[in-house]
């Protein structure tokens, strides 16, 4: 049987590539990692200039892999692969579009599973806990590994969007323009609440071993469940919802009268729970969840997030999503506020959009429009 | 001046006294700035630099498609994103009369601004009160919406705005009155179908 030809407008067959850093990176919470790798994909082709360059920075549970399929899976398509191709918003005929991993993850950079050399097992529990400022630091050593100098944008949403804005204050000289998608300056008591269910979750698993799972040839599949049922309940908008489940029922016929699935809900919360705990690792969720937390530029300045944001020399899109009540419109009206005290040149789009914070993965054409008009003003 | 340039000035005449009154290198706020053709305009013809703000979602896109600096924000809710005295000149072109909360936004302007240009279609012109006393709403070029479908909540003639301004103790600094184009002096109020009001804050 014949792969299914891939559209005009895709970047194709793509491929990870693995970069290795052997000088130690100091972390914020004081831990050095000695070495590292993160895992990358790039799509386009690097200008004479080395001007074109584009990263593009994942969230939670995606990956560097952004755009394309890989040749041996005809399912795996990029997690952004609507935005990035030849002639889509972020078109990758102008521009060298770098999809970066992150330390700490479970898709292929140095993380928690990973082998700790300096005890010959794979260091679980022990990686270090890392942030988003670490990350952004890892990512500029894979720059300079590709010989970018200056990125002509950092893109992202959600967490990416983090990255995407710190990017701005750790290497303000390296980045031009800056499109935080999805943010927030620091997480709310909330957003922290619900994070902290999520490690309860697969914490108390009895099959998590206190981080050291793999060993045991096991993984805390229940906390990992419920941690990503928690997780997608707060992507989603009530509306969203209601609009694609209602209160429909699995069976027709009507309740079962027992704990069995009767609504397509909770069908749907148990499939993506599933599907999840397939391919996502604990201790990265972990991790992750906790370098949300912790992302809070304003803390070191006494709360001021325009001092915080001073050193950004960048030019900046930010862009929510009305029915995002994760991290919501007033969180990246914030940020806005931040840069328009310190004289930056910002635009701010409020798109009035039904799906929650998982919006800005859409081709809502207001908000894709806008990104292409970007885009295009960006290079010319 | 190039061919967009003059295009954009013959159909809008109330944006060649804006562009006239804000000083080289000013930095700008544009309210309800449409697709950003004023604040485009100013950057390259006087340097002067800045933001527009808008709610409606195809003109915030012209606007980043023109490559000018767009806030998605809703003038009602004021101008609370904008520091005291952050801008020299905060305008508000042919919007007014499409505000609800007027007395706050007036006095948001001169917050954020050390000055202000307002300019709103004179409800007080020869046509609106002929037609007005035939017994019928005002429809004009300036005034083009049915009374039944309009953006329009809050329509004024000179001199009802000219006492606003004194309630908010707000300076007129100039005026310029218009119709079809051309300056207006004599009975203004009567004549003139378009105001273009200077305003500054009045001295404590």
């Amino acid at each position: 049987m014949n792969a299914p030809q891939l559209p005009p407008d895709s970047v194709g067959i793509v491929e990870a590539k693995k970069a290795t850093f052997t000088e130690p990176l100091p972390l914020k919470g004081g831990a050095v990692l000695p070495e590292f790798e993160l895992v990358y994909e790039t799509y386009g082709e690097l200008n004479a200039a080395r001007s074109n360059a584009v990263l593009v920075c994942h969230a939670l549970n995606a990956s560097h892999h952004v755009a394309g399929r890989y040749a041996e899976d005809p399912a795996s398509i990029g997690w952004w692969d609507n935005l990035v191709g030849p002639g889509k918003p972020l078109d990758t005929r102008k521009f060298f579009v770098l999809g970066s991993n992150y330390i700490g993850s479970c898709f292929g950079s140095t993380g928690p599973a990973s082998l700790n050399r300096a005890t010959g097992r794979p260091w679980g529990a022990d990686f270090p806990v890392v942030t988003v400022e670490d990350w952004v630091a890892a990512q500029a050593r894979l720059a300079d590994h590709l010989g970018i100098e200056r990125f002509a944008a950092a893109i992202g949403g959600s967490l990416g969007a983090m990255q995407a804005l710190q990017w701005t204050l750790s290497f303000p000289e390296r980045i031009r323009h800056s499109i935080v998608i999805a943010a927030t300056p620091k997480l709310s008591a909330q957003n922290i609440a619900f994070n902290e269910v999520a490690r309860q979750a697969i914490m108390t698993d009895p099959d998590f071993h206190g981080g050291h799972y793999y060993e045991k040839g096991v993984v805390p599949r229940r906390g990992l469940r419920i941690a990503r049922m928690i997780g997608h309940i707060t992507y989603l908008s009530n509306d969203a919802m209601m609009e694609k489940f209602g209160r429909l029922l699995r069976n027709k016929a009507g309740f079962g009268f027992d704990f069995d699935i009767d609504f397509e809900i909770e069908s749907y919360l148990r499939y993506q729970a599933d599907k999840f705990a397939d391919y996502f690792d604990a201790n990265t969720y972990l991790r992750i969840t906790k370098a949300l937390d912790y992302y809070d530029p304003a803390a070191a300045h006494e709360g001021d997030l325009a001092a915080a944001l001073a050193p950004a020399k960048a030019s900046f899109l930010v862009v929510s999503f009305t029915s995002d009540w994760r991290f919501t419109p007033s969180s990246s009206r914030a940020i806005v506020r931040a840069l328009l005290d310190n004289r930056r040149i910002v635009s701010y789009l409020e798109i009035d959009a039904p799906h929650g914070h998982d919006a800005f993965l859409m081709d809502d054409p207001r908000y894709f429009g806008a990104l292409r008009a970007y885009f295009d003003n960006i290079v010319r | 001046m190039n061919a967009e340039q003059r295009a954009l000035l013959a159909a809008r005449p109330d944006l060649v006294a804006i562009a006239r009154w804000v000083a080289p290198g000013a930095r700008v706020l544009d309210l309800g700035c449409g697709d950003g053709a004023l604040l485009k305009y100013l950057w390259q013809e006087k340097g002067a630099y800045g933001y527009g703000v808008e709610i409606e979602d195809a003109s915030v896109l012209a606007c980043v498609r023109n490559d000018v600096n767009v806030l998605q924000l809703d003038l009602e809710s004021g101008l609370s994103a904008f520091r005291d005295g952050s801008f020299d000149c905060v305008i508000l072109s042919e919007t007014l009369q499409a505000i609800r909360h007027t007395e706050e936004l007036m006095r948001e302007m001169l917050r954020v601004g050390h000055e202000a240009i307002v300019s709103f279609p004179n409800f007080g012109h020869w046509q609106a009160r002929l037609q007005v006393a035939l017994g019928r709403m005002p429809v004009s070029k300036e005034l083009p919406y049915p009374w039944y479908d309009t953006p329009n909540v809050h329509l004024c003639t000179l001199e009802d705005f000219a006492d606003l301004c004194r309630r908010l103790g707000v300076k007129i600094l100039e005026r310029l009155v218009l119709d079809r184009g051309h300056a207006v002096n004599l009975l203004p109020n009567l004549r003139g179908s378009l105001a273009v009001f200077r305003l500054g804050r009045a001295a404590p």
